[in-house]
């Protein structure tokens, strides 16, 4: 063993791994553990859907119909493109390249706020329109000549879109943190192809929270035909 | 040459192709493109299942690729199974009462 390899294991490998893939392995399968329980705490939300919308379908399609499709479609392509960038800034840390993974990586927080700043403009036209649950919920479907016809229960529908949304929204911003926090650690040279655990872990993050707004999109935005824009 | 030898034993895990990594997010965005256009076609109950098929083909693209699940050791493979069933433990136990309330009472009354 050459003795740069020497210093880097000291450095970077914990005295209880044997080596740094069984370090890196250990450390990847932990960070999956976590995400099965997030998992677990975004599927009592799904489930909670489930009985409703089973419930009141009527009012979901009525909700439903309430979201706007075109930012809802133009944030899942915002989140696709920053999984993009996150992966290729995975990579880069993989290949010994800081620059291009801080690069990556800061375009990554771009679409992230990209993303937040979006669902702020569907939050506020939510807010404006009365539908937000509580006692100034108010709910008018967007034709007059069709009123709801279970517009009493659509509350339970923007309950759930806001609970649901509000959650992702909140990991976005954690995953936003999260990554800002490589960056500023890659900026300091602490990672090599050698030890990248944090960069890779919050990938799996970023990707995951990704991976739930590729189900709440179908699931709010897109329940039935969409009528008009 | 020596060095290049050493520097590639000092790499762990293993590094996928920049071209993989585009074409899983051309997939992943033809696809959102997809179900945004099936959302204008009346498909009435079918909707959402066409909706949620594409969302699952789209998510397992980011779980295999993007999260490397492909490039993992078999525990991980595991315990993403393992996170599966139970999220249908909870949703099918669950729906088993509420989709059967009823279903006693009503013959009787």
């Amino acid at each position: 063993m050459a003795t740069s390899d020497i210093q880097v294991a000291e450095h970077a490998l914990q005295h209880h791994f044997a080596d740094m893939e069984q370090q890196r392995e250990t450390s990847t399968f932990g960070m999956w553990m976590f995400l099965l329980t997030e998992i677990m705490f975004f599927g009592g939300l799904f489930c909670v859907y489930l009985v409703y919308r089973a419930a009141y379908y009527t009012a979901f399609v009525e909700g439903s119909q309430k979201m706007n499709i075109w930012l809802g479609a133009t944030n899942t392509a915002v989140l696709i493109c920053s999984s993009l960038t996150m992966a290729l800034g995975v990579r880069a840390a993989q290949m010994a390249k800081p620059k291009l993974m801080i690069a990556l990586l800061l375009i990554t927080i771009l679409f992230g706020l990209g993303f937040l700043g979006i669902k702020g403009i569907e939050y506020h036209e939510h807010w404006v329109n009365h539908e937000f649950p509580g006692p100034n919920f108010h709910f008018v479907t967007g034709d007059p000549e069709h009123p709801a016809t279970d517009a009493q229960h659509t509350e339970i529908y923007f309950s759930l879109y806001w609970a649901m949304t509000g959650l992702h929204a909140l990991h976005m911003i954690i995953g936003v943190g999260l990554v800002l926090w490589i960056v500023l650690a890659g900026m300091r040279g602490a990672f090599t192809p050698h030890y990248y655990n944090p960069v890779e872990n919050v990938g799996l993050y970023w990707h995951f929270v990704d991976l739930v707004w590729i189900y709440l999109f179908p699931l709010l935005y897109l329940i039935s035909k969409k009528h008009g824009g | 040459m020596e060095n290049n030898q050493q520097h590639d034993e000092s790499v762990v895990g293993h590094i996928a192709p920049a071209s993989m990594y585009v074409s899983i997010w051309a997939v992943l965005m033809a696809f959102t493109a997809i179900t945004v256009f099936a959302a204008t076609i009346e498909l009435h109950v079918f909707n959402i299942v066409v909706a949620l098929l594409i969302a699952t083909i789209k998510g397992t693209l980011v779980v295999l690729f993007f999260m490397h699940l492909r490039y993992s050791p078999k525990l991980t493979m595991v315990t993403v199974v393992a996170s599966i069933f139970f999220l249908f433990i909870l949703f099918g136990l669950t729906m088993t009462d509420y989709l059967s309330r009823g279903w006693l009472t009503s013959a009787g009354h």
